[in-house]
């Protein structure tokens, strides 16, 4: 079985029923994405599949037919997404755990929705819990990641 | 303040301390006597040292042995070394800094343990009942009852001013210029030709000389970094997935783990039958654990698919089996002597008069539920042991796990690990000990145990359940007489006796935590606390006591000052005794513009808390919409004193209370069959953003007590709630969750 993760090709012997998380995380050492339900109720584990935001933990290896970008693809300390650095500008993570899988979200929905009102917002981020509460700073930095992206 | 200042007398310095290729600063403490004969296996004896500053050529480490779960409390104290130290954040690195011989002297190490040496006197005052005994354990001896900031505002800094002076004493000595010359800053000593040394190349000089122990503290106006907003140090990692958590550790030749333990919660395996499960893809080995079986694999979904798949016989429940038996057993321990009577004031009984106002308030379970499934990897090898956990508690894992290994605890290594969350959960250490024993039968090799997200639900330790039953009595517009009884188990005897064989004599003040010590003059003014047996065991949950009593002891007096005709808040303010409260209470009022008129089918409501010293005073703002309960605003108020970060205050502030207002609206946790019911967050949901209002906070400074902020925001938020819904809809909530009487959006 193939895979491509954040533009590396890896060949794998897995199961092809194994969700996409615990091959990214175990089998490739890959752990930005977090296990926190496995039950696509968190969205801890949020990666991309050609661009589109899905839950890795409900996801079969067999069925993945593109490109997988986790976090540690979509930026790095060095060079950050723009979802990245409204993050740090608003320090939003308190325990962090699920911040992985909140920024993913943003930045396939900013993909899709350049000029989000408060309501897209909210119904984009609301399948992404955070037990920490820092609800307040993710609707911020994702309007400011929307506006950067916006090149305002 | 007292207590920073008994550390100020009993604390002198050891100051430097050569370490490998460094030297390292801290402070020695004073033995002090352990008053209470039961608390002496605590590791009372002699002294602790506690080294904050290690230097060397690697550059500068601050030690930062409060336990990061979230709240940010490595940067808030390595902010408050680097204040003193003249560094800054970004130019050193964070170390838990639990005893490890990597860097520690050996002799010095034989005397560190992880507890100050003033816990003692706390711990002892605790256990004599006279103060909040489980709030003043966990905040002194080990991370949690909100207690980093206040237990380190003036040590941290200390250590840092001392390691300072060291440095350029060192520096006096090698340039020969005169020490009253030298400045410091960014991690470098200055000559007043301006060339700097940096400290790492100061540490050997350092470490041969007397420490400075002579040093006097900057004045608030001369901090560079305390009060302003600042990069936390690990917010770059938690926004680029690079930070690691306890579950993304990685060893060479590590295996993975998972459990199946027994439904009803705390009981027995009887037997099981691996046949279906030990041919299944990956899996090494399964054997039985505490209460359970254990699946090693060379997977974590291997690890769980193969757990799901052993077939078990369970031995019995082990308490009350329903959830009726637990609500029987709160309401009997009614009838038994109280566990204690906090407050007795003026003459209840002959004031309740012929018909005083009644209620009955219950709390339910609640579960911790951090978003990182509790995990941890052992290593056993040779004799010694390595752990690497997120705890709160690293001491009593240490002894845990030295049990099971069979070895001495100095043979047991613990690495912390940094925790997605806690809430208290992390201040338990059952995923350590079940690792322990997997660990024990794969010696040699490394063991990581993640509990899957329906093992950690079902194997919780509980927030109480509790019920509360109120008499009271109002005259001239105001409350005259207040008088509540509370029904809960005893935190203190199951997570501290039960679980890590600490019995603790006396009263449970937790029981009772934010009911007797609530700064208002009532007239007739009586709390009695009873405590509850045979029911789930029970833990410190986020606020502990506090969780459950703000909602019952607000609830109430909101509704005998609705019955009094008053004004919520005119009638706190009126009532209150305390003047930090009292600004609290008065700037929540400011922010809120409390009176103005809200339009139609909208409600607001106030609650206030003083818990772990904070006074936290909470405006919920709500509107009664087609689709339920919305809330809009929040405004918080409170005052710690200092406050060392505002941008991390805020965010902490506005977490605790959607902490709060999420458990109120929609959580609990039931049992059946002598378990846990609820498996997954689609039972357990809390808050989502779409359901999150607009939080204001202000933090006032006039609070001559230095105090944390991890849990004081919590308590208020359910019963500001609820009076806001009463506002608005006229529905009197006296049960949580409140999804069981209202919709919310």
């Amino acid at each position: 079985m193939k895979l491509t993760v954040n533009g590396a090709d890896y060949a794998l012997d897995v199961e092809p029923e194994m969700p996409l998380l615990w091959v990214l995380r175990d089998e490739l050492g890959i752990t930005g994405p977090k296990y926190g339900c496995g039950i696509a109720q968190c969205g801890a584990c949020t990666v991309h599949i050609d661009g589109m935001a899905v839950r890795s933990c409900s996801v079969e290896v067999g069925a993945v037919d593109g490109e997988v970008t986790t976090i540690e693809g979509l930026g790095t300390p060095e060079s950050l997404h723009a979802v990245q650095a409204a993050w740090i500008e608003h320090q939003v993570a308190q325990c962090g755990y699920c911040q992985s899988g909140q920024i993913m979200a943003a930045a396939s929905f900013l993909e899709m929705n350049s000029e989000p009102t408060d309501e897209d917002i909210d119904a984009a981020m609301s399948a992404n819990l955070c037990r920490c509460g820092t609800y307040p700073r993710i609707r911020a930095a994702v309007k400011t990641a929307a506006a950067k992206l916006n090149g305002a | 303040m007292g207590r920073l200042k008994t550390i100020g007398r009993r604390a002198f310095l050891v100051g430097s301390a050569a370490v490998v290729g460094g030297v390292a600063f801290g402070f020695y403490l004073y033995k002090k006597p352990v008053e209470n004969p039961l608390l002496a296996d605590l590791g009372s004896d002699e002294a602790a040292l506690t080294p904050y500053v290690k230097i060397d050529a690697e550059g500068v480490t601050l030690i930062t042995p409060r336990a990061d779960k979230g709240q940010g409390a490595y940067s808030v104290q390595a902010a408050m070394i680097a204040e003193e130290l003249d560094a800054e954040l970004d130019q050193i690195r964070v170390d838990p800094g639990v005893p490890s011989p990597a860097y520690w002297n050996r002799a010095l190490a034989d005397e560190a343990v992880p507890f100050a040496a003033t816990d003692h006197g706390a711990m002892a005052t605790a256990a004599r009942g006279t103060v909040g005994a489980v709030m003043k354990i966990m905040g002194m001896q080990v991370t949690g009852g909100s207690s980093t900031v206040a237990d380190g505002f003036e040590k941290l800094r200390i250590a840092g001013a001392v390691a300072r002076e060291t440095l350029k004493a060192a520096a006096a000595q090698k340039t020969g210029v005169a020490v009253a010359r030298l400045r410091t800053q960014g991690g470098a000593v200055i000559l007043p030709d301006g060339t700097e040394i940096p400290y790492q190349e100061l540490a050997a000089e350092a470490s041969r000389i007397e420490p400075v122990t002579e040093v006097a503290l900057r004045q608030p106006e001369q901090w560079r970094l305390i009060g302003k907003p600042m990069l936390r140090v690990d917010t770059v990692a938690k926004s680029t997935g690079t930070l690691h958590y306890g579950i993304d550790a990685k060893l060479n030749g590590m295996v993975h783990a998972a459990v199946v333990l027994n439904p009803r919660q705390g009981g027995v395996l009887n037997s099981y039958d691996a046949s279906a499960a030990k041919d299944m893809r990956g899996v090494k080995k399964i054997v039985p654990v505490t209460g359970g079986v254990g699946v090693i694999a060379d997977n974590t979904w291997r690890a769980f698919q193969a757990a799901a798949a052993v077939e078990c016989e369970w031995g019995p429940a082990v308490f009350a089996p329903e959830m009726a038996d637990h609500w029987a057993e709160l309401e009997q321990a009614f009838d038994t002597d109280p566990d204690s009577r906090g407050r007795d004031e003026g003459d209840v009984e002959n004031t309740l008069g012929e018909t005083p106002l009644t209620a009955e308030y219950r709390a339910p379970y609640l579960a911790h539920a951090p978003l990182e499934p509790i995990n941890a990897v052992v290593l056993i090898k040779d004799g010694r042991v390595d752990v690497w956990t997120g705890t709160q508690v690293p001491r009593f894992t240490q002894n845990n796990v030295a049990a099971i290994a069979g070895v001495e605890p100095e043979q047991v290594h613990i690495h912390a690990q940094m925790m997605g969350g806690s809430f208290g959960h992390r201040l338990e250490d059952e995923v350590a000990r079940r690792c322990a024993e997997l660990a024990m039968e794969m010696k040699g090799v490394p063991v990581k145990l993640t509990f899957s997200r329906e093992q950690d639900f079902g194997h919780d330790y509980l927030r109480p359940a509790a019920i509360a039953r109120m008499r009271g009595a109002v005259a001239g517009g105001t409350v005259k007489t207040f008088d509540l009884d509370v029904s809960a188990p005893s935190v203190l005897t199951s997570q501290m006796a039960e679980r890590q064989g600490m019995p603790m004599p006396g009263p449970d003040s937790s029981i009772s935590q934010a009911l007797w010590d609530q700064p208002y003059g009532i007239e007739n003014y009586r709390v009695t606390a009873h405590r509850a047996q045979n029911m789930a065991p029970v833990s410190s949950w986020r606020s502990v006591g506090a969780s459950q009593n703000a909602f019952f002891h607000e609830g109430f007096l909101s509704e005998l000052i609705t019955a009094a005709g008053g004004d919520q808040l005119e009638q706190r303010i009126a009532l209150c005794t305390d003047d930090v409260s009292r600004r609290v209470l008065q700037t929540v009022g400011e922010m809120s513009d409390w009176g103005r008129d809200l339009g139609p089918d909208r409600g607001r409501g106030v609650a206030f808390c003083m818990s772990f010293g904070t006074p936290v005073a909470e405006v919920v703002e709500v509107t009664n919409s087609p689709d339920g309960i919305r809330i809009d605003n929040v405004f918080v108020a409170t005052d710690v004193g200092r406050v060392i970060d505002p941008v991390n205050f805020e965010n902490l502030v506005q977490g605790g209370v959607v902490f709060g207002l999420g458990h109120a609206m929609n959580c609990e946790i039931t049992i059946s069959d002598g378990g846990i019911e609820q498996t997954n967050f689609h039972e357990y949901e809390g808050m989502r953003m779409y359901q999150c209002p607009r939080i204001t906070v202000k933090a006032l400074e006039r609070n001559s007590h230095i105090r944390g902020i991890g849990e004081p925001p919590v308590p208020p938020a359910a019963p500001a709630l609820a009076s806001a819904i009463f506002d608005a809809t006229g529905v009197r909530l006296r049960e949580m969750p409140f999804n069981k009487f209202v919709d919310f959006v």
